[in-house]
């Protein structure tokens, strides 16, 4: 819808020279890149090019070793948390409670004590928000789906998505990848990480390449031939 | 300049030791009640000293770290705990040798004693926490926890002092005035632990500080390393 | 500070009703506890007159052992699909997660505690001879201050090595002052022999430093990645 509001602004994101090190492994090297408001870019790589960290460093979870991340205007990424929604690999819920409790209990955390809007949001990524069956029994795309809905809850305008399609069903993917799409065209800020790029071949706007803690490239279409 | 003066430091401890040890063994008068045993006190008293000394220094520079994040303050409390747990050792070790043959019992629950024994304690669990912790937040944990320890320290000894007063036991040490030479020994000891105790911390920060900075060199390499398997 | 209750309060009420829910560690302690108790009878079997000179260390000396594997499992439930990482990303305030995990705790402790006293009275065939409802205020604030440092250490021991090890180490030497009031005060209360009023005192002053610094350094604690 807003599309063109934030298509020409400034970046949203600035990250410079990123290190991030866990002893003597390094899991960013000097990452540096600036990313605009309202598009979708997905972060390709193989296992260990620390795209994960990269993920968790805009997350606010990681504090970089050395460098900067600058996000909406501030380098205070925790006065912007609520901007913010992160979706990791693990659910990030409560196997024993329900999807409308799991939500309710995070939209606490944000101050919203709204259950119409948690009905919406659990509506909103294709699950039945009445389903009083425990987490921990979904199937594992009705999972990553209520995981997605739980980063949305209180509506944020940058979400980081890790591995959101690992272990799903083709279907559940595309309709994951719909979602997305849809988000992005309502002006969010979207970070995919994964492994799978195909899923996003047609939906994102960017692919960022990344390959022992850097970004090596970044392209508009998805490549799979090539590795120089 | 440091260099220089650290042999210098170590002739002067030398020195002092084996002085404060002839006077300790030789120099001072005998105690009239307690007779030649009495002499651990030369050890037992500047090593307690010592031991406190050096818990005070890991408490300020726990503190200096948790409000600066400096890693010189964060070497400092580790060099100065490890040290100051062996001098507490001492203390407790000595404790013991002298009560048996003076009053007939190892271990009484006097208020010095049980206060070091529990320093001693919580001291070793804050090696502990260093040697278990992962390397990215142990100097943070630990500082936590000094912090948490030195709170702990007038409430143990508040404690203590009420347990005895409820649960009498045999009065040991002080009581009565001290002969001024044998003040003076226990002093020099004193001064000769303190040189020991630095000298031994001085070696330690710098060999920490060191080791801290090839595991950086290291880090660094694997950074400019850019083929390396992931 | 509203926000700071309200959150409490939610975070308390998910993990009583999650508890509730499974029942998996209530169940496995209370059992754990009718063993050490049971154990305890076994190796210390006094006359009426000892056993309530005894009977405040043996009795807290159980409940610590109970406490800390019910202390040991405060954090599990956060760390599985790591949840806590989703509690990190949010505006609520650590202080809000800490003083609800603690609280728990308490409630979690007392509980075992109130099914341990009896079986102790049972065996021991206790009867205070002091004023026995100040055996609720020794255990309350005794109570507390094991919990709240507890539930602390057991925080700073997930980022170590053998962590369920670790709480115990760290827990225990800190405890120290507080135990030796707990201890104390329970027996003079149930020997009548001298006023506990002391203790009461101490308990407090040790729970109102240590509260402090745990709210203090928590939010330090709980961000350190």
């Amino acid at each position: 819808m807003n599309q063109s509001l934030h298509a020409a602004a400034d970046p949203i994101i600035v990250i410079h020279d990123l290190v991030k090190q866990f002893g003597r492994f390094a899991a960013l090297r000097g990452v540096s890149a600036e990313f605009v408001a309202g598009r979708l870019y997905a972060i390709v790589g193989e296992n260990g090019a620390g795209k994960t960290t990269l993920l968790r460093s805009l997350a606010g979870l990681t504090q970089p070793t050395r460098g900067s991340i600058s996000m909406l205007g501030t380098t205070d990424l925790r006065s912007v948390c609520r901007q913010l929604g992160y979706m990791a690999h693990p659910s990030l819920l409560y196997d024993e409670m329900g999807g409308m409790e799991n939500l309710r209990y995070f939209a606490r955390l944000y101050e919203i004590r709204d259950d119409e809007r948690c009905a919406r949001t659990i509506s909103a990524v294709g699950l039945d928000p009445t389903l009083i069956r425990p987490v921990g029994q979904y199937s594992q795309g009705m999972r990553q789906r209520m995981s997605l809905a739980r980063a949305l809850i209180h509506d944020p305008k940058v979400l980081l998505l890790d591995e959101p399609f690992s272990n799903v069903d083709a279907r559940s993917a595309r309709q994951m990848t719909h979602l997305l799409t849809q988000l992005r065209d309502a002006g969010k800020t979207i970070f995919v990480v994964t492994h799978q790029a195909s899923q996003l071949e047609h939906a994102a706007d960017e692919f960022v390449h990344m390959e022992a803690g850097v970004i090596v490239r970044r392209t508009r279409e998805w490549m799979t031939a090539e590795a120089p | 300049m440091l260099r220089r003066a650290f042999p210098i430091l170590g002739v002067l401890t030398a020195a002092l030791l084996s002085y404060g040890l002839y006077e300790a063994l030789i120099g001072a008068p005998i105690e009239q009640s307690m007779g030649e045993v009495q002499r651990i006190f030369y050890y037992h008293a500047p090593s307690a000293w010592t031991a406190f000394l050096l818990f005070t220094v890991n408490f300020v520079a726990s503190v200096v770290y948790l409000i600066r994040r400096s890693i010189k303050a964060d070497i400092l409390a580790l060099v100065t705990a490890e040290v100051g747990v062996v001098f507490c050792t001492v203390v407790l070790v000595t404790g013991p040798l002298w009560a048996r043959p003076v009053w007939g019992i190892w271990w009484t629950w006097d208020i010095r004693l049980t206060s070091t024994l529990v320093l001693w304690l919580i001291y070793v669990s804050y090696l502990m926490l260093r040697r278990f912790s992962s390397s990215g937040q142990t100097p943070l944990m630990a500082a936590v926890l000094a912090v948490f320890g030195a709170l702990d320290v007038p409430l143990v000894y508040f404690s203590i002092w009420f347990f005895r007063t409820q649960h009498p036991q045999p009065v040991i040490g002080g009581g009565g005035s001290i002969d001024p030479k044998m003040l003076q020994v226990a002093l020099i000891n004193w001064a000769a632990f303190l040189c020991f105790a630095g000298l031994v911390c001085w070696s330690r920060y710098r060999l920490e500080l060191l080791q801290r900075e090839v595991e950086e060199t290291e880090a660094l390499e694997a950074l400019l390393d850019s083929g390396g398997a992931p | 500070m509203s926000a700071l209750a309200t959150l409490t309060r939610a975070s308390l009420s998910k993990d009583l009703r999650l508890e509730w829910r499974s029942k998996d560690a209530i169940n496995s302690m209370l059992f754990f506890a009718l063993l050490v108790v049971v154990i305890f009878s076994f190796s210390f079997d006094p006359t009426a007159e000892e056993s309530r000179r005894i009977a405040g260390g043996l009795v807290w000396v159980a409940f610590l052992f109970a406490a800390v594997v019910a202390l040991n499992q405060t954090w599990a439930r956060e760390l599985r699909n790591q949840v806590l990482d989703a509690y990190r990303v949010s505006p609520a305030p650590a202080n809000a997660l800490f003083l609800a995990k603690a609280l728990g705790n308490f409630i979690f402790v007392i509980v075992l505690e109130a099914f341990m006293t009896p079986l102790f009275i049972v065996f021991y065939n206790l009867r205070a001879l002091g004023a026995a409802y100040q055996l609720l205020i020794v255990s309350a604030l005794g109570t507390w201050a094991l919990v709240v440092n507890g539930t602390f250490f057991a925080a700073m021991s997930l980022r170590t090595r053998s962590r369920e090890i670790m709480l115990p180490l760290l827990l225990f030497p800190i405890s120290i002052p507080a135990l030796l009031a707990t201890v104390e005060g329970t027996t003079a209360i149930l020997t009548g022999d001298y006023s506990p009023k002391f203790w009461i005192v101490l308990l407090a002053a040790y729970n109102v430093v240590f509260t402090t610094a745990c709210l203090l350094l928590f939010d330090k604690v709980l961000n350190a990645e």
